[in-house]
């Protein structure tokens, strides 16, 4: 298992297409994805989920990541995160 | 009355939201929230009660499917994004395998599971202190709703006839994108303004539409005959025979009357004496292009550049617009555009980040655009790139007195010493203008016209704050007065004081494609007139059976007159004698 800390760098924060990229590229793995904001966890490879999270700017979030590919998947959402997913 | 089985005829009074008269058949299009009972079923029901729900999961996607993709050819990709997340939530297997799990464990009908589970999902969304996500669960809520009623109705949305007269109780885009095939005849909603989406589609499909009819949905049943009469805001159920005659020799007449504008389409708007007016239209969408262009319009008056917008959850980057403002730009080249920087808040899209008691009085338009630079630089950036052949014009809205301007002003000028410093060109010449649509710009229209190089009088929003009347408040709306003699004399000001310091001036409000408001308008001394694209043949039908002279005395008296309804009876009058052939509303 894998946790790493995030923070949301675009201004638009976690909404609906960011929520859509993070969802979809969490489905290239075979790992189970967890976000967790303020304690409420949610499935990140639920868009539904990951929608209700409401994490605006600067918001901090615990992503963890357990399965066989776990450091590959954290390398890359993280890295998803830390581009602000690609929209800033 | 003839036949003792008829139904009698209902007439129906409403907003014309698209020009045009049909007749047919109604289907009514209920956006129900589906009535959910909790029901338990046996052991070996629970196999078939999933597969109920798998295939209507499926028909939902297919459904989803169509109103993307034609959402993608109508608005572009981008727009369509909204209906790409409403797919993803079908597609979410832990969502759906948590209800089907339940549906096995608790032996509960699918309806009730997948309300019960998606509405959990909405409230934790509800609970959220940011408005964009509490607006969200409008999404999530349609997806939940089309769920539901394909397990319920199973085939009920795919039976929608063509050539029917599409009844519903308010449209959404993803309606209107739905029912926005040539083969609709045209639309009747409970709810909605004529500046909606809805109604700004219909307009440009040609689709007649009467929106605001506040209980249709209650007269109608699917399959009844209807007359949608989308010049005069009116729809008749049941009409009698008598009733059909008449509507038909209508339409025939309206046929001719369409021809004969048919042949006014390449000829310039230019009166009996020769004075040349700039016939323009109001757009939103790079797409309405090529229907102003095949109606004889002289370029844009106002594109909205909101447009940009719909369908997104954050502003478009520099570049996005760019590309979206130099199609427009392209695609009305040789002639000129207009584009107005944001205009959100109020009633526009986009009120995410900030809640307001009084959002028409508040923070909206050029105001909002000065606080946020982040917003406003990269808009004025990519128009500025679009000017690069001459033919775009910046127009900056809500503007209440000088400062902003300036301010403004002073924002175009950085991005341009920015432009310079990175060798991208634009046009250095570009004209910056203003529209006048707080009585306070319109008391100062004299120095603002020394401050600018073009007035565009926007009269929807004129209008409601000179009389301080909301126009979609129904108790008041009939105070909504375009003829009033306040507004009159404000206009009159607003001419004036431009045509003082030779600043030219428009106007691209609706009353400016208010037939009946064309002579006066001449009269009055309008260089310019933005219009909705549909009735633009007729306004310039107007200008070319008169001359300024003749307009000019018409608008004189006017402004002397102390009613309404004067004004207007006196201006009905002069258009019957001047142009005959004009269909005007009954009143």
């Amino acid at each position: 298992m894998i946790e790493r800390e995030v923070s949301i760098r675009n201004r638009a924060g976690l909404h609906t297409r960011p929520a859509a990229s993070v969802v979809k590229l969490a489905a290239k793995f075979k790992s189970e994805f967890f976000i967790i904001k303020d304690g409420f966890e949610i499935n990140g490879k639920s868009i539904i989920g990951v929608m209700t999270l409401a994490a605006e700017q600067g918001s901090q979030l615990i992503l963890r990541f357990e399965g066989d590919d776990e450091l590959l998947a954290a390398e890359s959402i993280v890295g998803l995160f830390d581009r602000g997913f690609d929209e800033v | 009355m003839n036949s003792m089985n008829a139904p009698e005829e209902i007439v129906l009074h409403g907003i014309a939201a698209a020009p045009g008269i049909v007749m047919g058949p109604a289907y009514l299009f209920e956006k129900h929230i589906p009535r959910i009972e909790e029901k338990s079923i046996a052991a070996e029901d629970v196999e078939r009660e999933i597969n109920r729900l798998k295939n209507a999961v499926a028909r939902s996607e297919k459904e989803l499917q169509k109103i993307l993709s034609l959402a993608e050819q109508k608005m572009g990709d981008n727009k369509a994004k909204v209906f790409e997340a409403q797919i993803m939530i079908l597609n979410d297997m832990i969502l759906f395998n948590a209800i089907y799990h339940r549906i096995e464990r608790e032996r509960k009908n699918s309806e009730f599971v997948v309300h019960g589970e998606i509405t959990k999902y909405q409230q934790v969304m509800l609970s959220s202190s940011d408005e964009y996500m509490r607006e969200r669960v409008h999404d999530v809520e349609d997806v939940k709703n089309r769920v539901i009623r394909n397990i319920q109705h199973e085939k009920i949305l795919s039976r929608f006839d063509d050539h029917s007269i599409v009844v519903a109780p308010i449209l959404t885009p993803a309606d209107t994108i739905l029912f926005s095939r040539n083969e609709v005849l045209g639309y009747a909603t409970d709810s909605g303004g004529n500046t909606s989406h809805a109604a700004l589609f219909a307009r440009a499909l040609k689709i007649p539409s009467v929106v605001g009819l506040k209980n249709v949905t209650s007269c109608v049943h699917t399959g009844d005959y209807l007359v949608v009469d989308g010049y005069n805001g009116v729809v008749i159920v049941h009409p009698s025979e008598k009733t059909k005659t008449e509507c038909r020799e209508r339409i025939e007449r309206f046929d001719a009357f369409e021809a004969t504008l048919n042949t006014l389409r390449s000829l310039p708007a230019t009166t009996i004496d020769g004075k040349h007016i700039m016939l323009t239209s109001n757009i939103e969408f790079p797409e309405e292009i090529d229907y102003v262009n095949a109606q004889g319009s002289e370029g844009i008056g106002l594109y909205r550049t909101e447009g940009v917008l719909m369908g997104r959850d954050s502003f478009p980057p520099e570049e996005e617009q760019y590309e979206q403002y130099k199609t427009v730009a392209d695609k009305a080249f040789p002639h000129s555009v207009i584009m107005r920087t944001f205009d959100i808040g109020g009633d526009k899209v986009m009120a995410q980040e900030h809640f307001e008691e009084n959002p028409f009085l508040g923070w909206r338009g050029i105001r909002l655009s000065l606080d946020r630079p982040e917003i406003f630089l990269p808009q004025i950036h990519a128009l500025l790139r679009a000017s690069v052949r001459g033919n775009v014009r910046i127009m900056l809205p809500m503007v209440s007195g000088l400062k902003e301007i300036r301010l403004a002003k002073k924002f175009i000028e950085e991005a341009k010493a920015k432009l310079r410093q990175n060798n991208v060109p634009f046009d250095e010449a570009i004209k910056i203008g203003v529209m006048i649509e707080v009585p306070s710009a319109a008391l100062l229209a004299g120095e603002i016209a020394q401050e600018v190089d073009f007035l565009s009088i926007g009269t929807n929003d004129l209008i409601q704050y000179l009389l301080a009347v909301d126009r979609d408040n129904e108790v008041v709306s009939s105070l909504y007065q375009e003829f009033h003699p306040a507004v009159l004399r404000t206009i009159d000001h607003i001419i004036r004081e431009a045509k003082r310091h030779h600043t030219p001036v428009g106007m691209c409000g609706e009353m400016a494609g208010d037939p009946l408001a064309t002579l006066l308008l001449l009269g009055l001394g309008l260089d310019a007139f933005s219009v909705v694209p549909t009735v633009l043949p007729e306004i310039k039908k107007i200008i070319r059976a008169v001359s300024i002279v003749e307009a000019k005395e018409i608008a004189s008296r006017a402004l002397a007159m102390d009613s309404e309804e004067d004004i207007k009876e006196f201006l009905r009058i002069n258009l019957a004698a001047i142009a005959p052939d004009i269909p005007l509303p009954e009143e």
